[in-house]
């Protein structure tokens, strides 16, 4: 039998998808540890990009923070904090997956408020409003199609990220594909496809969900200079 | 004197120990290699699928979106998820770990060479033409040349994040340094090893590119004067 039709049959086995330790427990682990990890992400890197962004100050650490990040290994990563205080367990796994998501967050919302036009932020300190002001009142709401832009590679990257957390018995859908590979290719290769098809799905279906999400919140004009900048900032961010 | 060492009164757990990179000079040294050759290969394979392509994407304008879409799916795609899907047909084995990994640079190296050829001006491409050069000619003699910065941060790119990808091979045991930062972690969490295999793979990625950068200086000696 050849892995894909294995892999059909592995998933219309009901109590795989039901037993404990089925897919539906694992679909909840993965989903419910990869947003926290996403939410600590943004409470970290939003404020300090929006700050970072309003006094202008920091793009050169925000190009480090994400090619430092690109140079760690995930595994390395997930291996080590568990070895800190943070100990053995999920809240490691979800410090870990945390660092992943704040290099896209950080530099979107850097990039967010750095693009306001400087008139508009002019006419803002002429209305006399304070610092804090035009960062909450302008800055802040111009910049949200970024923030929404940070968002959505932030949430797919842990989401991909968060199938590696088997290796450290974190759980999530990369358990399934890790036990077909204990299983041997022979025997568990339909496992191995099912569960990579699972996670690939899930990633996927998180992409098209959050690209919706990141459409709705841009105002309709801004929506084609909004695509030609958010290429400029994936530069940017790529170190260019 | 393995007795005596191993019963040593409380070894401790320290997060660095020469101790242990001598004992398993070995080993490590083996990973290292394994792990330098994977990524260098597939960084290899993939510019040399990346680039092509990329000049397909520049000369004909309607394939430039599929082709950066198609590779962008591919990079949405999870690491573990294309294991999964490549290693019941390819095994367990550096095929398969090398696949993987090529399709995740991929996506870098094209939309790097696409910027790098589209920076160059539409002037010189007049004037190349003007000279009377053909359509390979100019993209061999002209084009490429200067798009030379664009492809190698997309080289750079693809080798530091290649470096770190190598390590998810562990899933099939061919993780390269990824194998010793692992059976750290299964050795009862042993510190020293899993920082070992960390520091070698930063090391490793921080050396590759270091080591393009100083090719593209030799490659755009034109470019050298202006940035000083």
């Amino acid at each position: 039998m050849n892995p894909v039709s294995q892999a059909v049959v592995w998933l219309n086995d009901p109590l795989n998808w039901t037993n404990p330790g089925g897919i539906l427990d694992r679909l909840g682990e993965h989903v419910s540890m990869s947003a926290a990890a996403v939410l600590l992400g943004c409470l970290v890197a939003w404020p300090l990009g929006l700050w970072l962004g309003h006094t202008g100050r920091g793009g050169g650490m925000v190009v480090l923070v994400s090619n430092l990040t690109l140079a760690v290994p995930t595994l390395a990563l997930l291996t080590i904090l568990p070895l800190t205080f943070l100990g053995f367990g999920r809240p490691a796994v979800v410090v870990a997956l945390a660092v992943f998501a704040v290099p896209p967050l950080l530099a979107n919302s850097y990039t967010g408020v750095r693009q306001v036009d400087p008139q508009t932020r002019e006419a803002a300190r002429g209305m006399g409003m304070t610092g804090t002001q035009v960062l909450s009142r302008v800055e802040l709401p111009l910049a949200v199609p970024y923030l929404a832009a940070g968002f959505r590679t932030a949430a797919v990257q842990v989401v991909a990220t968060a199938a590696l957390a088997t290796f450290v018995n974190g759980g999530g859908l990369g358990e399934i594909i890790r036990l077909g590979f204990g299983l041997s290719i022979a025997v568990g290769g339909g496992q191995i496809l099912a569960g990579g098809l699972l996670v690939a799905g899930l990633a996927l279906s998180v992409e098209l969900l959050f690209a919706l999400v990141e459409r709705l919140v841009t105002p309709r004009p801004l929506r084609r200079a909004r695509r030609r900048a958010g290429r400029r900032a994936a530069d940017a961010v790529a170190g260019c | 004197m393995s007795f005596r060492l191993s019963y040593r009164a409380d070894p401790g757990n320290p997060w660095f120990s020469w101790q242990y990179v001598r004992d398993n000079s070995d080993t490590v040294l083996a990973a290292l290699r394994e792990h330098t050759t994977l990524t260098l290969r597939a960084v290899l394979v993939a510019a040399l699928i990346a680039v092509p392509l990329a000049v397909v994407a520049y000369w004909f304008r309607p394939l430039a979106g599929p082709i950066l879409a198609l590779t962008g799916v591919l990079y949405t795609v999870p690491s573990l998820a294309v294991f999964a899907f490549v290693a019941p047909y390819l095994g367990i084995g550096v095929a398969t770990v090398l696949s993987v990994v090529v399709l995740y640079a991929l996506l870098v190296i094209i939309r790097n060479t696409v910027a790098g050829l589209n920076q160059v001006p539409a002037e010189i491409r007049e004037a190349a033409e003007g000279m009377g050069y053909g359509r390979w000619g100019r993209l061999l003699r002209i084009e490429l040349p200067l798009a030379v910065p664009g492809i190698l941060t997309g080289l750079r790119l693809a080798t530091v994040s290649t470096v770190a990808l190598v390590t998810v091979g562990v899933v099939i045991g061919r993780g390269g340094l990824g194998q010793i930062i692992f059976a750290g972690f299964q050795n009862n969490l042993y510190k020293a090893q899993i920082m070992t295999g960390t520091l070698l793979c930063v090391l490793l990625a921080l050396v590759l590119d270091l080591f393009l950068v100083a090719a593209g200086r030799l490659l755009t000696p034109w470019l050298r004067g202006r940035t000083g």
